[in-house]
């Protein structure tokens, strides 16, 4: 094939997060998303999903699975729909009105359709939990913010919650920074602490999904840096799926990769084929920089 | 082309700048002239009020009752009605005001009939008094049978500052970002949940502060207060809503008649006999000191608040 092969940047290389190696090593030690192996089970599977603010159509017919255990990235121009897809997921349209689905998430292995009006939207939002682009912790203190998720499920046990709040702040690698001044505000931690806090939020409440919409375009290297390796040892509990404008951290975290384009889905497949044989022009196009 | 300025072109550019500098400071000068013309009526005011008033102060003159003397009147049972009448109006207003702007900016569906109340709730700020007074002599004094009381005029006061309750709980509300929202929802709260976790204590400065403004405007309310029927001599006070045996609580007071600071000021203020008129300046102070007390509080508190969250 005629196509420019992508390549991993310096910035990559000397990242200490996750060397492309990882990928591989990661393919021999578990049943890894070639053809030849072994099927990664499905955690959901988007049919025909269509999308409308109001009169203008955000998403248009897209299907795709999402793996479970795996990172599957989002990724293609401004404005291309990734955001409002993702946001489908824990169906956060639904606090805006005008907004209306079509099609279907289907989560598995109990086959609810997120998107079906008779599911609440409360029930898929504590299934499913969601990390946002610019750090949004509550005005309250540190451990309050990992422990809102739990107190809105009607957790009412002390020592419960404490251990929760532990564990979600371990595996958001905050605990260390933190474990001092847990009722400190949260508005004091630095940026890149605060997404960690909001992950640990997000983690609290065992989701079986977690959302991530561009995590760390808000923080500096060192801090995307430390993010990307939560979410690669994050994988190993759940499935996640992230969008990003970087297309060297979709390559670094991601096992799978869909490239959108105008509200549709160009191309989904494993990382490894989207960057270095992608099928479509447009893909090529977008990946190597030609566009976009 | 050059690429530095002749000396002519530049001399140009700077006698047009110096030109649009004169109308900055023209107009500077023009704006301090106006403010000065409000800031200082007021100075002149207040300092003619001190004068005629202070004489009058002493402890007498807050314990004693009105009197046909004009050197023995106090202002005893004008500051206790006041002090109920806000009371009844903040018990009424506030939850009222609170709950009212939450459904209005949280529940309500956004559709014309919403839109209609919210232009009215808005405008309903700008009534005459007058017309409020008019209203509860109406519906509170007759038709409820609340009679010429302190509960008729704390519910009038209430209804007058209703709207200032609810535009401060709105506007604080709105100055909640909407990714603190969305961040409370995504954890899976409820629209209740969401309100009063977070959106109640995030706006809690701003409807305090709104409530204060609201109070601070009320308590120098005259015309609607002499709609219902305050009396301008009253020689004694309601009966204690504390009381010493079983039940130990009384709701007698709601229903005494009463009088208020502006009333007993303007009572003293209309007399022939000018020895009156310090008395009316004293209290005239007293309101004054008040409201801009509260107005200092409210400040105060936007100012810790803003300190603490800002988004
Ligand atoms: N609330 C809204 N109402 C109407 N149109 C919207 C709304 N939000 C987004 N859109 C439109 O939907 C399209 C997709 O927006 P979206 O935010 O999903 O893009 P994105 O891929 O996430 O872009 P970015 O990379 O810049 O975040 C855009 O054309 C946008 O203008
Ligand atoms: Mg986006």
């Amino acid at each position: 094939m005629s196509s420019v092969p992508f390549s991993i940047g310096p910035a990559a290389q000397a990242a200490p997060v996750r060397p492309p190696a990882a990928q591989e090593a990661e393919a021999v030690g578990r049943p890894a998303p070639r053809p030849a192996a072994p099927p990664v089970p499905v955690k959901a599977e988007v049919r025909e999903l269509e999308f409308h603010y109001g009169d203008f159509q955000g998403l248009k017919g897209l299907s795709m699975p999402v793996h479970e255990r795996r990172v599957t990235a989002l990724i293609g121009p401004s404005g291309c729909g990734k955001s409002t897809f993702l946001r489908c997921f824990n169906r956060m349209h639904d606090l805006y009105p005008g907004n209306r689905y079509r099609g279907e998430i289907r989560l598995l292995p109990d086959g609810t359709n997120l998107l079906a009006s008779a599911v609440d939207p409360i029930e898929v939002r504590m299934r499913i939990s969601m990390v946002f682009q610019k750090p949004n912790p509550f005005p309250k203190s540190i451990y309050e913010n990992v422990a809102y998720g739990l107190r809105v499920r009607g957790e009412g046990n002390r020592r419960a919650i404490d251990d929760k709040v532990e564990q979600a702040l371990r595996s958001a690698a905050l605990w260390d920074e933190v474990k001092d001044r847990l009722q400190d505000l949260a508005f004091n931690l630095s940026g890149g602490q605060q997404q960690r806090l909001c992950i640990a939020r997000a983690l609290a409440t065992d989701p079986e999904i977690m959302l991530f919409d561009e995590p760390t375009s808000a923080l500096d290297p060192i801090a995307t840096a430390s993010i990307e390796e939560l979410i690669a040892d994050l994988k190993d509990k759940l499935t996640i799926l992230i969008v990003t404008h970087n297309m060297q951290q979709a390559a670094r975290v991601s096992d799978y990769t869909a490239y959108m384009y105008l509200g549709e889905l160009v191309e989904f497949d494993t990382t490894e084929r989207i960057f270095m044989q992608p099928k479509r022009k447009e893909t090529e196009d977008y990946i190597t920089g030609r566009f976009g | 082309m050059s690429t530095s300025r002749a000396g002519e072109d530049l001399a140009a550019l700077r006698e047009l700048i110096g030109r649009h500098k004169r109308r900055d400071v023209m107009f500077g000068i023009v704006g301090l002239a106006c403010m000065m013309v409000g800031v200082v009526t007021l100075i002149v005011l207040f300092i003619d009020l001190l004068i005629d008033g202070a004489p009058r102060f002493s402890w007498d003159f807050f314990t004693s009752f009105p009197s046909r003397r004009a050197g023995e009147a106090g202002i005893l049972s004008a500051w206790v009605g006041t002090l109920l009448v806000m009371a009844v109006t903040m018990v009424a207003a506030v939850p009222l005001g609170v709950a009212a702007g939450i459904y209005l900016e949280e529940y309500a569906p956004k559709n014309w009939v919403t839109d209609l109340i919210e232009i009215n709730v808005t405008n309903l700020a700008g009534v005459p008094s007058i017309v409020y007074g008019l209203l509860a002599l109406g519906l509170f004094v007759y038709a409820l049978g609340f009679g010429q009381s302190v509960l008729s005029a704390g519910l009038t006061l209430a209804l007058l500052i209703l709207p200032v309750i609810i535009v401060a709980t709105r506007e604080s509300i709105r100055a909640i970002p909407g990714s603190i929202r969305e961040a409370a929802h995504a954890v899976g709260a409820t629209k209740w949940q969401v309100t009063y976790d977070h959106i109640l204590p995030y706006s809690v400065g701003g409807i305090m502060t709104g409530v204060i403004i609201g109070l601070a405007r009320a308590i120098g309310e005259t015309a609607p207060i002499i709609t219902i029927g305050a009396l301008t001599f009253i020689a004694f006070l309601p009966a204690a809503p504390v009381q010493a045996e079983f039940p130990f609580v009384s709701g007698e007071w709601l229903f005494a008649p009463f009088t208020v600071l502006p009333i007993q000021m303007f009572n003293w203020v209309s007399r022939p006999d000018t020895a009156f008129h310090a008395n009316a300046a004293a209290t005239g102070i007293v309101i004054i000191v008040a409201t801009l007390a509260m107005n200092a509080l409210a400040i105060r508190i936007r100012y810790r608040i803003r300190q603490r969250i800002k988004w």
